[in-house]
């Protein structure tokens, strides 16, 4: 019964991933594709440039950077897709029943549209002639318009904007699950309203978070679209660079072995975050 | 015993409570008012949708009154959170929270009004033996038993020692010996306490045996509240004696007697002299089936027909049929052998005693 998924598994999943990886280790042949020679080339300039003139190594730290954006940008918007997902689920779980499926129909709107065309939208929202600095600058709140476009803020507003309601369906459906009575129970038991939220609410619907977490900082992580409209050519992130390797750069080595590392850096933080989770709910 | 045992500890001041509003409007409680005495077994007796959970709820905080007050020691609390009242509940569902241990549950309280940290230790230690429940202490919840659930919201909800102990049928969901244990366990743990409790229920033999005083409830009204034997013995309306233990309700007159006392005549032909000589006309009586005496055709004013013969263990009902239209229950007491056992179909005599009947005036 299983064999037909694993085969689809097997050749639709770790074929590529298999492609990917050996790929890394290749030379980049001169226009794109690969050359059949073993070479540690990729991997190396994942994290280390050497000088055209004198050949001298040093860190790659444009590539650092972007790392290091991606990781941050990511974690923020997992941050605040949590801060406003988790009252949105709230409020939607607090509803009678028969409003419910509205509430949450409403959530999936943004979805019916194509994702370029909402990070286009949210350009002209921000952008300086846009909407936001028409009316700031006829409000007269500011002289002269907020350069927020071609930012890290605005690659960061793109991404909570398209990764909330990731946030808020999985927090939705563990809070659906809980049990109102036990928030009774703890306001008996002389729990003011914050306590019954991070005593009761917030462990009990721990795995909603977690599946929350997990799936907008993945996809954030490797997010291509949103920075590449919103963050212009500056503000790359780790997609962004991976592509740039496969399109412009023609370092199809390079960018196999980016690949691989977003891949680990992934693997390494759902690890690390699991295990916190899973032993602080252990010690309670 | 002392003088602080009238005291009263939760009051209700003509209570009423709404929910909703216009025409879906509907009235849960309706002008009660109810003086529940410190160190007191009080229970809250009616068939769902009386509003005896929503009294419950109303003195615990969880909704408030939509006209009236409720008082804790002579306080309008009416307003109140349910945090900021020494009051504390168990549950018909337990609502143990499923994250916490056993230890975790019943230390909850006691955290959060910020008690030292030993003496929290203490005091679980405390209730942990009090429900005898010592061994399970580090347990997840969903690793115990209904019963032992149960024994831990008790000890969660003494833990901070309350003023009043409020519980929603609490033994509802436990089987019939697991039930009777946890009465006499309960009438324990409130002996030892010293708490008031304030016990729902709409079980009407589990509030005869366990309560002080008991308030039963109709449609969002206090139809009467008395000891056990008062209710049972007196009820003050059809409804409470038809809702407390098995009931025969008869219609007869009151006439004059030979003696200037006054008789009793039922419709169905039994008779005894008046328990109010003075009452004339047409009256409806009380008369509870265990006073109601079965013999020998001869030795009985009137004859009937046992129509079914319901064997109870302890005791047997008889339906026994008078005359085409009347049916009387008698219930008697079944002792060893066959003897005293009356068979379907039999006729017998049936006397009635005028100490038995008690009038209803509704």
């Amino acid at each position: 019964m299983s064999a037909p998924a694993l085969a689809l598994l097997l050749v639709g999943a770790s074929g590529p991933l298999l492609i990917v990886a050996v790929y890394s280790f290749l030379s980049p042949a001169e226009y794109s594709g690969v050359v059949w020679e073993l070479s540690g080339d990729g991997w190396f300039r994942v994290v280390f440039s050497r000088d055209i003139f004198d050949d001298t190594v040093k860190l790659a730290d444009a590539h650092l950077t972007i790392f290091w954006r991606s990781a941050k940008l990511s974690l923020l918007t997992t941050l605040l897709t949590f801060a406003f997902g988790f009252p949105t689920a709230y409020f939607i779980a607090t509803r009678p029943q028969s409003q419910r499926p509205l509430w949450l129909f409403l959530i999936t709107i943004p979805f019916w549209t194509n994702l370029l065309i909402r990070t286009f939208a949210i350009m002209e929202v921000i952008r300086n002639e846009g909407i936001l600095n028409s009316a700031l600058l006829a409000l007269g709140l500011i002289e002269r318009p907020i350069q927020i476009l071609y930012t890290d803020t605005a690659v960061m507003l793109g991404m909570v904007y398209v990764y909330l309601p990731l946030m808020v369906l999985p927090l939705y459906a563990a809070m659906e699950r809980l049990d109102f009575r036990l928030v009774e129970a703890a306001y008996d038991l002389y729990a003011t309203r914050r306590r019954v939220l991070t005593r009761v609410i917030v462990p009990l619907v721990k795995p909603g978070i977690v599946a929350g977490s997990i799936l907008v900082f993945i996809p954030a992580l490797g997010a291509y679209v949103t920075p590449r409209v919103l963050g212009g050519g500056k503000n790359m992130m780790l997609g962004n660079l991976i592509e740039l390797q496969f399109g412009q750069g023609r370092h199809w080595p390079l960018g196999s072995a980016l690949s691989i590392t977003l891949l680990v850096i992934v693997m390494l933080a759902l690890i690390v975050y699991v295990r916190n989770v899973s032993s602080e709910s252990a010690e309670r | 015993m002392t003088s602080d045992r009238h005291q009263v500890a939760v009051e209700a001041r003509r209570v009423g409570k709404v929910f909703g509003d216009g025409t879906s409007a509907v009235r849960a409680l309706d002008d009660v008012s109810v003086s529940i005495r410190q160190n007191e077994f009080f229970t809250l007796l009616g068939p769902s949708g009386c509003g005896k959970t929503t009294l419950l709820r109303l003195i615990a905080g969880f909704e408030h009154p939509s006209s009236g007050q409720i008082l804790l020691d002579g306080t309008d609390i009416s307003r109140e959170p349910p945090y900021r009242r020494p009051v504390n509940t168990v549950f018909q569902s337990y609502a143990l929270f499923p994250h916490l241990t056993v230890e975790g549950n019943i230390a909850f309280g006691l955290q959060m009004l910020g008690r030292q940290r030993d003496e929290i230790a203490e005091t679980v230690d405390e209730m942990l033996a009090l429900v005898k429940m010592e061994s399970l202490r580090n347990r997840r919840v969903a690793q115990i038993s209904g019963g032992q659930q149960q024994r831990v919201a008790l000890a969660r909800a003494l833990a901070p020692r309350p003023r009043v102990l409020l519980l929603d049928e609490p033994l509802s969901a436990l089987d019939l010996k697991l039930r009777k244990e946890m009465q006499i366990e309960l009438k324990r743990l409130q002996h030892q306490t010293g708490i008031t409790f304030v016990f729902v229920t709409h079980d009407q033999e589990e509030a005869l045996t366990m309560s002080d005083r008991i308030a039963v409830m109709s449609d969002g009204r206090i139809l009467q509240i008395g000891s056990p034997r008062e209710i049972y013995e007196r009820p003050a309306s059809r409804f409470v004696a038809h809702f407390i233990g098995d009931t025969n309700i008869l219609d007869g007159v009151c006439e004059p007697g030979p003696d200037g006392a006054g008789r009793l005549r039922l419709a169905c032909g039994l008779a005894a002299s008046s328990p109010d000589p003075g009452r004339r006309g047409a009256v409806s009586v009380l008369v509870r089936p265990e006073h109601l005496e079965l013999g020998e055709p001869a030795d009985g004013e009137v004859i009937g027909v046992i129509e079914r013969a319901v064997y109870f263990g302890t005791d047997t009902h008889y339906h026994v049929s008078l005359g085409e239209t009347h049916q009387v229950v008698v219930r008697r007491q079944n002792r060893r052998g066959d003897a005293s056992r009356l068979a379907e179909g039999a006729r017998v005599g049936l006397r009635l005693d005028g100490d038995a009947v008690q009038f209803l005036d509704d």
